[in-house]
């Protein structure tokens, strides 16, 4: 998408293995000024050990990683920094108030005298702290906690932001508040990496990285994720337990994909008009009658399902 | 290295000390609490140790040289024995340490031989309290001795002068008044900076990484060396605070003359501070849990100032072996420091060698301890 000129995080074939475990395994991918990148995937896939190595904290077994221009394995220092990092637990210190956490950063970044004065006000009104400035962080609430640690990541206005599951733990309201101030930060050109297990949220990125057991499995556009990665259309089936005929709509006529959702089956199809009926009458003839068939537009999280069973089979087709 | 870094680290640390009492009482009342307890608990003098007697003669010269050991401040008389067996259980359930047992015919070998015998008993669980005794003891009955040849001379007609050929005539230096604390306090104010300071440093890295602020602390561009001044410096404050009341306590309170300086009293305060300091720092980087931390700081600090610093047993009389191991002990170059300051008045020339090794001790523990901690999670 980018050459390397313009981008500001280049990743090529990393791998990081802890003993004979690749927690991340031949990842590459190149994120640009002012883009904001998704890291999806399940607990354990690899997206904080992936974080981790871009800010420096891990050394990369093989492959490259380029932040700003920085080799992260040759000059980590460089890295740090250039770079603004939201670790996935909470790591403000709560026996001191938010403009002691905030000056502490300050300090430790360099930043100015001439200019702390002026970011600290800034960082405090972004996160909606103004009137609590000597509040104690321990008594804040989760969201005003993660607002002030990106406050804290971005005093010194690095130009690459790293974000690990940022709005874990937060609720609904803080982390639509949260996803505009990234956005706020986009637009003046901060590129941002931000990892999250919440699905809904990567339609807030401009482009996503599915990830799963250390690969990247997929990379585009939340669009083009949904509407490329199925091959074929989308139907959702609902009824009651409807987990035993799983294996029997699998190998229905034109049926390329089944996955459960909640109650609820998604099947892909090559074509939904045709297959609906059919699928209808194969579940009246298990003695569903009060079932439901109907198209859908696919989600996000049908297409990382449909992904990750997918890769599974090449995996599996492979050994 | 920058300074504005070092500060911000030594703000933070200051402001996080103040509101965690747990280590402002660490750091203040326990040396207060260790410098009377060790002040007062530990004693190497000897004095009214229990004695009973057994005077199987009952005589003139018996009960006189019995009144003799009443009347001495190592001994304090619990009773009369009427028989061996009294005696023995005595001895045994502890009410005596001493037993002196005069026989039948003591005062009449006394007069016809000149010479009367008298037994001791010891009870010597306690060697050196034994050992203690027996001496006071003989020098209790050598001084009736003298008393009772004296008059066998003058009842003879003879002359007084030539009694004692030779006399020893013995001036204690340094601690006038044989009082042990004034050799134990200065011992005791090293122990308690070797314990303070190694407890404070050894929490520091620790409770970053329990409480998991160390993950963003190492993103961000700060330096070892930085976070390790940082850290240590308003400890380093708070340790001289603690000498200043230690030493204090040692003059006023427990009025160990101090013929030393000032300057080179805290000078080498300063070295041996910053080498515990140290040792507990490096102990914190390595091990990432507080209380395993500050055990195993205290394992390091504590036990070697007490055993093999010269604190409590004297160098000298260990093992060669052991000697050897005492010169990696830092407590051993700072406590001779220290009592050769507080007890001799030595001036900076004689203290050269100990203060030269203690400071080249404390650079050595600076860099293990600056070089110990790595930017990484791995």
């Amino acid at each position: 998408m980018q050459n390397d000129a313009q981008s500001q995080i280049v990743v090529d074939a990393l791998v990081k293995r802890f003993g004979s475990f690749a927690a991340v395994d031949g990842v590459s991918f190149e994120v640009g000024r002012g883009e904001v990148m998704g890291f999806i995937g399940p607990n354990g896939a690899g997206k904080s050990t992936l974080i981790r190595i871009l800010c420096g904290l891990l050394r990369p077994s093989a492959g490259r990683a380029l932040v700003a221009g920085i080799d992260v394995a040759q000059d980590p220092e460089g890295v740090r920094r250039r770079i603004g990092y939201m670790s996935q637990k909470f790591s403000l210190y709560s026996d001191m108030s938010v403009v002691e956490n905030l000056r502490f950063f300050g300090g430790i970044y360099g930043v100015s005298r001439a200019d702390i004065g002026a970011r600290l006000r800034f960082a405090v009104d972004m996160a909606g702290l103004t009137g609590r400035e000597d509040a104690l962080v321990a008594t804040l609430a989760g969201g005003w906690k993660q607002r002030l640690a990106l406050g804290a990541a971005i005093l010194h206005r690095p130009a690459i932001l790293f974000l690990d599951e940022p709005t874990s733990g937060v609720d609904p309201s803080s982390r639509r508040r949260f996803w505009e101030l990234i956005h706020t930060l986009a637009q003046d050109g901060v590129s941002i990496l931000v990892s999250t297990h919440y699905m809904d949220e990567a339609e807030y990125c401009h482009r996503v990285a599915l990830i799963n057991r250390g690969r990247l499995i997929a990379l585009g556009t939340p669009l083009e994720l949904r509407q490329h990665a199925l091959a074929g259309e989308l139907l959702a089936i609902e009824g009651n337990s409807l987990g035993d005929v799983m294996a029997q709509i699998r190998q229905a006529p034109g049926v390329l994909d089944v996955a459960m959702f909640g109650s609820a089956l998604h099947a892909l199809v090559d074509q939904a008009a045709l297959r609906s009926p059919e699928l209808l009458q194969l579940l009246s003839s298990t003695g569903r009658t009060n079932v439901r068939v109907h198209r859908i537009e696919p989600s996000l999280e049908d297409s990382f399902v449909h992904l990750v069973s997918a890769s599974a089979a090449v995996a599996g087709a492979l050994a | 290295m920058k300074w504005r870094r070092v500060k911000a680290i030594m703000i933070k640390e200051s402001l996080q000390i103040v509101r965690d009492p747990r280590s402002l009482m660490i750091a203040l009342l326990i040396p207060l609490l260790q410098m009377f307890l060790l002040g007062y608990g530990i004693s190497l003098d000897v004095k009214q140790i229990p004695l009973c007697a057994f005077d199987r003669e009952g005589s003139q010269a018996s009960q006189d040289l019995l009144r003799r050991f009443s009347a001495s401040p190592y001994f304090s008389l619990q009773g009369q024995a009427t028989s061996y067996a009294e005696v023995d259980r005595s001895l045994d359930n502890g009410r005596c340490r001493v037993a002196i047992v005069i026989p039948t015919g003591f005062s009449k070998d006394l007069n016809n031989t000149g010479q009367g015998v008298v037994q001791a008993l010891l009870d010597a669980t306690d060697t050196n309290t034994a050992s203690l005794a027996a001496g006071y003891a003989s020098a209790v009955i050598a001084s009736y001795s003298a008393q009772v040849q004296l008059e066998s001379i003058q009842r003879r007609g003879g002359s007084v002068q030539t009694l004692t050929p030779v006399e020893v005539r013995a001036r204690v230096w340094f601690n006038e008044d044989l009082v042990s604390r004034n050799f134990i306090i200065p011992g005791v104010v090293a122990l308690v900076m070797a314990i303070v300071g190694s407890q404070l440093s050894s929490l520091t890295i620790a409770r970053e990484w329990e409480r998991g602020t160390m993950e963003l602390l190492v993103s961000t561009p700060i330096q070892p060396l930085e976070l390790m001044l940082g850290k240590l410096l308003p400890y380093f404050l708070i340790g001289m605070v603690d000498a200043c009341i230690c030493l204090a306590l040692a003059v006023f309170w427990f009025e160990v003359p101090f013929r030393g300086t000032l300057p080179a009293l805290f000078f080498t305060t300063g070295l041996f501070l910053t080498v515990v300091l140290c040792i507990g720092y490096y102990v914190s980087v390595s091990i990432r849990s507080q209380v395993g931390a500050s055990q195993v700081a205290l394992l390091l600090t504590m036990l070697p100032t007490t055993l093999l610093s010269g604190f409590s047993f004297p160098i000298d009389q260990m093992p060669a072996a052991v000697q050897a191991v005492t010169y990696i002990v830092s407590g051993r170059y700072y406590v001779t420091i220290l009592k050769a300051l507080f007890l001799k008045g030595a001036p900076w020339g004689e203290l050269l060698l100990p203060i030269c090794c203690l400071a080249l001790y404390a650079g050595a523990m600076v860099l293990l301890a600056a070089r110990a901690f790595r930017k990484t999670l791995d």
